[in-house]
C-alpha cells in the first residue's frame, strides 16, 4: 500500500463512495432481501421473519465484499442497487399479494 | 484497491480491523470475563454465602419476602440460586409501562433466613456483562454500536480468511523472535486455531440483536403491530391483565413441582408472577438456561396464580427458532460446565489476542518506515496511543475496578457507582499517560502497573476479607480461589509482557531485510 499522502483526491472520494455503497447500500439490500424471505418463505409468518432476519447479515456481508472487490465505485453502487431493485420488486409483489 | 481480489480483501481487513479494533478489543475482553460473571460477582460480594441448594425452601422464602415487601407490585421475578450463583435474587416492578423499560427493585436474599443479604453494593461481574454489549452508553445506542462492531468483526473475519490463502500451511509455521513476522504468525495462529469460535461468537451476536438492527422483515410482515410478532414467537408472554379485584396468591412450590414434572425433571431458572395481589394473578415458571444448549426463551409453564390451574405449557420450537436459540445459547454458554466454561474463556482470550496482535501489526508495519527518522507522523502516533490505552489501559482499569471493590468502605454512599467510576478514571488516566509517554515506555510502564495491580489482588483480598487463598482452597470455594489465582496468573503474564517489551532488541537491519519478503507475501 502506498503512503497515504501521495493518494489523489479522486482516489479518496472513490473510497468514500465505496464505503457509503457498502454501509448504506449494503444495509438497504440486506433489509430488502430479508423482507423477501419473510414474505415468500412457505413457513409460518413468524418463522419466515426469523429466517429473514437471521440470514440478512450474510447478504450484508456479500454486499460489503462486492463493494470493495469490484473495479470501480460506480460498479460498487450498481452491484448493490441492482439486486436491491430486484428484491424490492419481489417484496412489492409479496406485499401486494398479502394485502389482496 | 485496483489490484486483485485478495489484495482488495486484505485492504478491507486492514482498515475495518483498525478502525473498530480498539472497541472490539474491549468488547471481547469484557465478554470473555462475562463467562465468569457469577464467579466475579461472588468474589466482589463475599458476604453472599453459598448455602446448600434447596429450591422449595428458596421459593417459599422468596414468596414470603415479596408478599411482605411488595404485595401490590405489578410483577415479581424470583431467580433461584444455583451452583454458580449462591444468591436468591428477587426483583419487583411497581408498574408495567408497555414499550418502556421498567424500574426494577432488586434484592438478594439469604435462601435460609429469608433476610436481605447485607452485602457490599457492587455490580460485580454484571458490570463487564453490561459493558460488553451496552458500552456504558444510554439505551439503545450502546447496543447499536456493539452490534455494528460485531458486523465489522464479521467482515474482518471473512476477509481475513480470504486474505489468508495458505490457511493450514501457515498455521503450522510459527517463527518466534522474528519481530513483525512473529506477531503475524501469532495473529494467524490464534485466528485459525479457534476460528469456529470466532465465527460462532460473531454471527450469534448479530442474531441476538437482530430484531433491533434488522427490523425490516417484522415491519413488512406485521405492519405497525410489531408486538404481534413477539407474542407469536413467545406465546407465554400473553398473560391475563389485572382485574382490579384483590386475590390471594397460592403457594408457588406446587406449581414449581408441576413445571419440573412437565420437563421430565428439568431445572427451574426463574419464576415470574404477574399481578400477585390480583384475582387474575398468573405465574410463569421458566426453565433454567443451563438445561440445554439451544436456548428457548419461551420454555415456560404458566399457571393461574389464584386457582393453581395449569394454563399453558410451551410447545417445542420451530426449526428457525431453534437455530436462533442455538446461536443465543452458544454465545451465552449458560449450559457450559467448568471445563467447557474455561474453554470458552480461553477461546475468548484468543479472540482478544487476535484483535490485539492485529492492531500491533498494523502499527509495526508502518513504524518500520520511520525507524531512521525517529519522528512519527501524527496518525501513527495516534494509533500508538490508542493501542496502549485500549489494551494495557483496559487491563489497569479492570484491576482498578477490583481494587475499588476491596478498598471503598462498605458503607460508602453509591459505592457501586464509584467502583464503575474508578474503572473509567483509571482508563482515562492511562490514556493521558499514553499521550505523555513515548511508545515503548508507555507500554512498559502500563503493563508493569497492570502486573503489580493484578499480582497484588490475592494479597489485597487476604488483607481486607477473611476469604484469602488459604481459606478458599481449604473450604473448596473454587470460585473465590479461582479468581485470586487467575488474577495472579494475569499479573504474571502482564509482567512477562512488560519485561519482553523492555528487553526487546530490534535488529533493525535484519528486520528491514526480511520485511520486503514477508510484506509481499502478506499483502497477498
Amino acid at each position: 500500500m502506498k503512503s497515504k499522502t501521495s493518494l489523489p483526491v479522486s482516489y479518496r472520494l472513490a473510497v468514500t463512495s465505496r464505503v457509503l455503497a457498502a454501509v448504506v447500500g449494503g444495509y438497504l439490500m440486506a433489509s430488502l432481501a430479508s423482507i423477501c424471505l419473510a414474505l415468500w418463505l412457505p413457513t409460518s409468518r413468524a418463522d419466515a421473519v426469523i429466517t429473514g432476519m437471521m440470514s440478512s447479515f450474510v447478504f450484508y456481508l456479500l454486499a460489503v465484499l462486492w463493494c470493495f472487490a469490484c473495479r470501480s465505485a460506480a460498479r460498487a453502487w450498481f452491484g448493490v442497487l441492482l439486486p436491491s431493485a430486484a428484491f424490492a420488486t419481489l417484496a412489492g409483489v409479496g406485499l401486494w399479494m398479502t394485502r389482496v | 484497491m485496483k489490484e486483485g481480489f485478495r489484495q482488495a480483501m486484505a485492504w478491507l481487513h486492514t482498515w475495518a480491523g483498525l478502525i473498530f479494533g480498539w472497541l472490539l478489543f474491549a468488547i471481547f475482553l469484557t465478554g470473555t470475563l462475562s463467562y465468569f460473571k457469577d464467579e466475579i460477582s461472588h468474589w466482589m460480594q463475599p458476604e453472599v454465602q453459598a448455602r446448600p441448594l434447596d429450591d422449595a425452601r428458596s421459593l417459599t422464602v422468596a414468596q414470603t419476602y415479596l408478599q411482605q415487601v411488595a404485595p401490590t407490585a405489578a410483577r415479581w421475578f424470583i431467580t433461584l440460586p444455583d451452583s454458580r450463583d449462591p444468591g436468591l435474587s428477587v426483583m419487583w416492578q411497581d408498574k408495567v409501562d408497555p414499550g418502556k423499560r421498567g424500574n426494577f427493585i432488586q434484592k438478594t436474599l439469604d435462601p435460609v433466613t429469608g433476610q436481605a443479604v447485607q452485602a457490599r453494593e457492587s455490580m460485580g461481574g454484571e458490570f463487564f456483562y453490561r459493558f460488553h454489549f451496552q458500552l456504558q452508553m444510554p439505551h439503545p445506542w450502546g447496543r447499536w454500536l456493539s452490534t455494528i462492531a460485531a458486523m465489522v468483526m464479521f467482515i474482518a473475519l471473512i476477509t481475513g480468511i480470504i486474505t489468508h490463502k495458505k490457511i493450514f500451511k501457515d498455521f503450522f509455521t510459527f517463527r518466534p523472535r522474528k519481530g513483525q513476522r512473529s506477531w503475524l504468525d501469532g495473529h494467524n495462529a490464534v485466528g485459525v486455531l479457534v476460528l469456529p469460535f470466532h465465527l460462532m461468537i460473531t454471527y450469534s451476536s448479530l442474531v441476538i440483536f437482530m430484531s433491533m438492527v434488522m427490523p425490516a422483515p417484522i415491519l413488512a410482515s406485521y405492519g405497525n403491530d410489531t408486538r404481534a410478532f413477539f407474542s407469536e414467537v413467545f406465546p407465554n408472554t400473553n398473560n391475563a391483565p389485572a382485574s382490579g379485584q384483590p386475590g390471594t396468591l397460592l403457594p408457588l412450590v406446587p406449581m414449581y413441582e408441576q413445571a419440573r414434572a412437565q420437563w421430565a425433571g428439568g431445572h427451574v431458572g426463574r419464576v415470574a408472577v404477574n399481578n400477585p395481589g390480583d384475582v387474575n394473578a398468573s405465574v410463569n415458571v421458566l426453565r433454567a438456561g443451563s438445561d440445554s444448549v439451544v436456548h428457548d426463551f419461551g420454555s415456560t409453564v404458566s399457571f393461574n396464580g389464584s386457582t393453581g390451574e395449569l394454563l399453558r405449557v410451551s410447545g417445542g420450537q420451530s426449526l428457525p427458532a431453534a437455530i436462533g436459540g442455538s446461536f443465543y445459547g452458544l454465545h451465552m454458554g449458560h449450559f457450559a460446565g467448568p471445563v467447557l466454561r474455561w474453554l470458552y474463556f480461553i477461546c475468548g482470550l484468543a479472540g482478544t489476542a487476535m484483535i490485539g496482535t492485529g492492531l500491533v501489526i498494523w502499527l509495526g508495519k508502518r513504524q518500520l518506515k520511520h525507524l531512521k527518522s525517529n519522528v512519527m507522523p501524527f496518525e501513527l502516533r495516534l494509533v500508538e496511543v490508542l493501542n496502549i490505552a485500549s489494551m494495557s489501559g483496559l487491563m489497569i482499569a479492570i484491576a482498578a475496578f477490583f481494587w475499588a471493590n476491596r478498598l471503598l468502605p462498605v458503607t460508602f454512599a453509591e459505592r457501586s457507582d464509584w467502583e464503575v467510576q474508578t474503572f473509567f478514571i483509571a482508563w482515562g488516566l492511562s490514556l493521558l499517560h499514553a499521550i505523555l509517554r513515548r511508545g515503548r515506555q508507555g507500554w512498559v510502564e502500563q503493563l508493569s502497573v497492570g502486573a503489580l495491580l493484578f499480582i497484588a489482588i490475592p494479597l489485597l483480598n487476604a488483607l481486607t476479607t477473611s476469604h484469602h487463598l488459604g481459606v478458599s482452597l481449604a473450604t473448596g470455594d473454587w470460585a473465590m480461589a479461582g479468581f485470586d489465582l487467575t488474577s495472579l496468573a494475569s499479573g504474571i503474564f502482564l509482567g512477562w509482557a512488560a519485561w519482553k517489551m523492555q528487553h526487546r532488541t530490534v535488529p533493525a537491519p535484519k528486520v528491514e531485510r526480511t520485511r520486503g519478503l514477508t510484506l509481499k507475501q502478506e499483502a497477498n
